[in-house]
């Protein structure tokens, strides 16, 4: 019995959100606010449970080894909570500038040994490579690269050769902005697929339960 | 006439053509034939060709917004690794995709009969994202020091003899968000973990030059990846149902932006003579 609760909820909840399809009205509104309060609330449950629970409570209390290098973390983390009293919301911006600055270091040496490099790498691909069909793919890499590259160069005028490799350049994103949106239709249609083929699945449930 | 009547249309008759559409085939149980791409087929021979015993590591990044597409990836992926007896370890960065994983984790674990703590493990989540990618490199019980149900991970056979990515056959990143370039520019970068991503469609595009670069090993791009996988495993799941109605969905759309762009360039050409 609780499963068909349980479906005739999750049903009437698809159907609620859909019919803003058709238009702004008072059932989808319901859905919607149900929606951000559920997630509001789980999210308080986790950070809770996986976050302060397992990371700091437990190993403090249960006195595991290093767990008092977890007070460093901690102090900055309080430190945060000042934002609520405005007389030393200033504290808070050592706890900020720590994580700047973890954020940025983590973002350098990740964005440059592993995007970069690689991707530059990626691209100095040999013109002629004994078979036409990868000699010609590896001409496009190359020259797609270039002409977009000079898309984004600004320092000048985008005229003469400059202007002509910028409007390859333009081409080249267009193209791949295509292949983008094309995927995200299909994304679409795909969620629209689950939730179809859930109502539809639930309905032929519901007829078997009855 | 026509043609105006057509730029006027209400754009909830479109919204209803394309709901009948998607759900007839679900309806009638319309079958398409999927071609198997070789991103996808790479991906696939990687995880075959790994030894028996050897362990995948399943990263679950997405949440119930992206389920339709990316669960159907984890349950073939899963039928896969079972049916060739390697390990699984299950692990999460996005805390609501945690009861998603397990659900799918579970659930195909009991097809193939498989022991939990044995061959397959859920280690649920840990936050910090790439603080966690960067300690599981140094050793994986540092972080994750009990699974999902809070057992210490020395108490699961299956955890003996892994300690780091050195023991990890592949990683695989079943992608919503961000954290798919993390595990390639930290993990894969750092540690030369071998990395397939499963992401969705929306995500699908920016990947490729990772896989141009030799970056990740294989490549799975939305419910028409999920459903490659699915004819490779040759167990049919939801990705081969829905490719029916997505195929069906796609040639309307493609029907409804010609008719859109004759209509537009007719109406031009009238209003020029006018």
């Amino acid at each position: 019995m609780m499963e068909v609760i349980g479906i005739w909820i999750a049903c009437g909840l698809t159907i609620a959100i859909l019919s803003f399809l058709y238009g702004d009205n008072p059932i989808y509104k319901f859905a919607e606010h149900l929606y951000v309060g559920y997630s509001a609330a789980y999210w308080l449950i986790y950070i809770w449970h996986f976050e302060i629970k397992q990371m700091v409570v437990q190993p403090i209390a249960g006195r595991q080894p290093g767990a008092i290098w977890l007070i460093i973390p901690l102090f900055f983390g309080l430190l945060m909570l000042t934002r609520w009293f405005p007389r030393i919301a200033w504290v808070s911006r050592w706890s900020i500038a720590f994580t700047v600055g973890i954020g940025s270091g983590l973002v350098l040496t990740g964005g440059v040994q592993g995007f970069i490099i690689p991707q530059v790498k990626a691209t100095l691909l040999s013109l002629w490579t004994g078979n036409v069909w990868e000699s010609i793919n590896n001409f496009i890499i190359i020259f797609g690269v270039l002409t977009t590259l000079l898309y984004f160069f600004f320092s000048r005028e985008h005229k003469g050769i400059l202007g002509a490799g910028a409007n390859i350049g333009i081409v080249f994103i267009m193209i791949a902005m295509g292949a983008s949106f094309g995927y995200t239709v299909m994304a679409r249609i795909s969620l629209l697929i689950g939730r179809l083929s859930f109502l539809w699945d639930s309905i032929l449930r519901l007829i078997r339960f009855f | 006439m026509i043609w105006e009547k057509l730029t006027k249309i209400d754009r909830r008759y479109i919204f209803l053509f394309i709901g009948i559409v998607v759900l007839l085939p679900i309806v009638f149980n319309l079958k398409v034939s999927v071609k198997i791409s070789d991103e996808v087929l790479s991906a696939y021979k990687e995880i075959d060709n790994l030894p028996k015993g050897s362990a995948v590591m399943i990263s679950i990044d997405y949440d119930a917004a992206s389920m339709p597409e990316l669960q159907p990836m984890l349950k073939a992926i899963l039928r896969h690794c079972f049916k060739k007896e390697l390990k699984v370890i299950l692990i999460n960065f996005w805390p609501l995709g945690v009861p998603i994983g397990a659900q799918g984790l579970e659930e195909v674990a009991r097809e193939f009969n498989k022991t939990y703590g044995v061959d397959y493990i859920n280690l649920g989540y840990r936050p910090g994202d790439v603080a966690v990618m960067l300690r599981m490199g140094i050793d994986i019980k540092k972080v994750f020091y009990t699974d999902l149900s809070g057992r210490p991970l020395d108490s699961l056979p299956i955890m003996n003899n892994i300690k780091n990515y050195d023991d990890i056959g592949i990683l695989v990143g079943l992608e919503a968000g961000a954290m798919g370039d993390a595990w390639i520019q930290y993990v894969g970068t750092r540690f030369k973990q071998k990395i397939i991503l499963g992401v969705t469609a929306v995500m699908a595009a920016e990947q490729y030059p990772y896989l141009q670069a030799g970056q990740i090993v294989g490549l799975i791009g939305g419910l028409k990846g999920a459903a490659e996988y699915e004819t490779l495993v040759n167990i049919p799941g939801t990705g081969l149902v829905g490719m029916a109605s997505q195929t069906y969905a796609h040639l309307t759309i493609i029907f409804f932006i010609i008719i859109g762009n004759i209509s537009y360039f007719v109406l031009r050409r009238k209003g020029k003579k006018k």
